[in-house]
């Protein structure tokens, strides 16, 4: 008796001969051994960059962010790029776990958890960056609406601006509790299973005295599907109203009606390119190859293909709509600041020309997508295409405005923000390291339930029952 | 709290688990709880549960958020400090829909989490008693509840014979989040106690 089938023609998505126990034992193992010195090398790097954006932000507090090459023209450059890149690359763990789980993507199991991790961290690094910019840090509470002893002077709830706190903020939280939430029951099985009792008695915190009932189970169902079908607007959402922060403006290059499709896009696109990175060297360094396959890579690059069409299609309507419009600032936005090469920044927007529309296209081949080294350099390749994508649209748009006598010389970042930009590499990978090293990277209890499906010794035992005809297939299931 | 006494059979494969369901069922057995290590789809018909109305909760806290940014954001901006933006009306509906549908979200997803959380009594820091470390890992734990009249010694055969790999009895504190939900869900028709 089998009590769920799945097409032969479908890849396995755990491959090897796996009973439910081996896949407890292969998650769990790397939390449980001792960590490699590949790790060690790699949390120190990470820690080391994260002190150095603490001291550059420790210098932006006390001397005031006009240490950072900004100026009245170009009032947002490498903190805004960071902010919308590291935000784009939050979106690619909750489509993950959101919108693949409502369209019944069974390949998402293996890579849900550890693409969610890296959202949360994206959106933490993300959320530095506008409050820092705001350069009185400690007024960053400002931002929040309530009965104050100023007034009470309210926050304005129709700026983009704010949408943008409430939309982070919400997205945050959404996120860290759809993680959690998931997490709970593989916590405890590594509870379960701790030999130490400090081990026992954390992962005993950690899992909240989780049990495994079957009425617990039924609640957790119902909770991830409606998280689910929540955080699918929400992460849509998201993007959206980042792109509102440009397109309700009036600087010619922002003022699209096309930015929060394409911002979306863009976004899952480049989260989607982080987390390649990412499960490449994952599986690689924890052995874990039969559970994120080369199937699972190829989802990930058809995705990445698609979405980097997507942008490619709006870099193009962008382009014709800055000379039908025969808008001469349109014009001179896109096919002078941008499209020539010639021009102060043409080199950044051929640059993401380059990355984003023409290099992804080698994934039309089945032979690259399933191909380890190309999709971890196109990875690489992708999310600097996408950072470049942010810088033409700030500073491009922003750089020679309405009025030549404010035109700005040529901006390039000081050290300062530079060092704000790689402290916030360190914090997004000391966080990985950690989750890495302290939680199962993939989702143990989604793995066993998918197993007998789509384990490739259980499909083997299955057989094919497409083959049969019909008639056989219906008197066999008929009772 | 009174102590209970439980019969536990574990079980290596959901295959075998179900038909074990029905059998002891129907043999008028209570079952107590069955520990999975994954969410085993039909498992909870089977044990006649109910289905969980959580989503309606999720539902109710999600209105409460939209009511809640609406009215909020409509008193702050047309009555407590209407601000002139630009001359526009002090009740701008639609500049307020991304906030109403964040909080609408942020509400709702909050509000099911800590009610999942209070159902099923998860919080850290909190002790239940483990019928067996395996049941997250590879078992399927199934506790049934002895009363007065249970024959453990049978009841093991019993389940050994249903296809349990391993059985023992185990004496657990009948804390509040044992046997809580099922004695309105798990109408059993009392029958005679087979074996």
């Amino acid at each position: 008796m089998h009590l769920k089938y799945e097409s032969q023609l479908r890849e396995p998505l755990v491959y090897g001969t796996k009973t439910y126990h081996d896949v407890t034992e292969d998650i769990v193992r790397p939390i449980e051994a001792k960590p490699s010195k590949l790790w060690y090398i790699g949390f120190y790097i990470a820690v080391a960059l994260l002190l150095f954006g603490v001291y550059a932000l420790y210098r932006d507090v006390t001397y005031g962010i006009g240490q950072w090459n900004l100026n009245k023209t170009i009032g947002w450059g490498w903190d805004i790029t960071n902010f919308v890149w590291w935000v784009g690359i939050g979106h690619a763990g909750t489509l993950i776990s959101a919108i693949l789980l409502l369209f019944r993507q069974g390949w998402r199991t293996g890579v849900n958890r550890a693409a969610e991790a890296m959202t949360i961290f994206a959106v933490m690094c993300a959320g530095q960056f506008p409050i820092w910019h705001m350069g009185r840090v400690w007024m960053a509470f400002f931002v929040l609406p309530y009965a104050n002893t100023r007034g009470p002077l309210w926050v304005n709830f129709n700026s983009p601006l704010l949408w943008d706190v409430f939309a982070i903020s919400t997205y945050f939280t959404v996120s860290l509790l759809f993680w959690y939430s998931g997490l709970l029951p593989d916590l405890a099985t590594v509870r379960d299973r701790a030999k130490t009792k400090l081990r026992k008695h954390l992962y005993g915190i950690a899992s909240f005295g989780w049990t495994g009932s079957t009425k617990h189970w039924q609640r957790h169902e119902s909770l991830s599907l409606v998280l689910a079908g929540l955080s699918t607007p929400l992460v849509l959402s998201v993007h959206t109203i980042v792109s509102f922060d440009f397109a309700t403006s009036v600087i010619p290059g922002w003022h699209t009606t096309i930015f929060p499709p394409y911002f979306v896009a863009g976004a899952v696109f480049s989260g989607f390119a982080m987390v390649q990175s990412l499960m490449i060297i994952v599986r690689k360094v924890f052995g874990m190859e039969d559970y994120v396959t080369i199937g699972h890579i190829e989802a990930m690059n058809k995705v990445i293909v698609t979405t980097g069409s997507i942008v490619g299609v709006a870099y193009l309507t962008e382009l014709f709509m800055g000379w039908y419009s025969q808008s001469k600032y349109e014009g001179y936005t896109f096919w002078y600041s941008r499209a020539n090469l010639f021009s102060p920044y043409g080199w950044s927007y051929w640059g993401m020309m380059a990355c984003n529309v023409i290099s992804p296209q080698i994934f039309w081949f089945k032979k690259m997508r399933r191909n380890l080294f190309v999709t971890f350099f196109m990875s690489v390749i992708v999310n600097i295409g996408m950072w470049f994508e942010r810088f033409v649209i700030i500073v491009t748009s922003l750089y020679r405005d309405y009025l030549p006598s404010s035109w700005a010389t040529y901006y390039s970042p000081t050290i300062w923000e530079i060092g704000f930009y790689l402290g916030t590499f360190g914090l997004f990978f000391t966080c990985f390291f950690l989750f890495a090293k302290y939680f199962p990277v993939i989702a143990i209890a989604e793995i066993k339930y998918v197993l007998k499906t789509s384990g490739e010794n259980f499909k083997e035992t299955v057989g094919n029952i497409e083959t049969k005809s019909v008639e056989e297939f219906a008197h066999e299931y008929a009772h | 709290m009174a102590k209970k006494k439980f019969v536990v059979g574990c079980f290596d494969d959901e295959e075998i688990l179900f038909p074990a369901v029905k059998k002891v069922r129907t043999a008028g057995y209570k079952i107590q709880d069955v520990y999975t290590p994954f969410p085993v789809h039909g498992l909870d018909h089977a044990l006649g549960m109910r289905e969980t109305s959580l989503h309606t909760a999720g539902f109710i806290y999600g209105i409460t958020g939209t009511t809640t940014a609406l009215s909020g954001i409509s008193w702050i901006l047309t009555a407590d400090w209407p601000l002139n933006i630009g001359g526009k009306p002090h009740f701008a509906l639609p500049a307020w829909i991304p906030i109403t549908f964040e909080l609408t979200v942020l509400f709702a997803a909050v509000g099911m989490v800590l009610t999942f959380c209070y159902l099923c009594q998860l919080a850290p820091f909190i002790k239940k008693h483990h019928f067996h470390p395996r049941a997250t890992d590879d078992l399927f734990v199934m506790v049934i509840e002895c009363t007065d009249k249970t024959n453990t010694g049978d009841l093991e055969a019993f389940l050994k014979g249903a296809g349990a790999v391993e059985v023992n009895t185990q004496v657990a504190e009948a804390g509040w989040w044992l046997g809580r939900y099922d004695k309105n869900e798990m109408p059993f028709e009392t029958k005679t106690v087979a074996a």
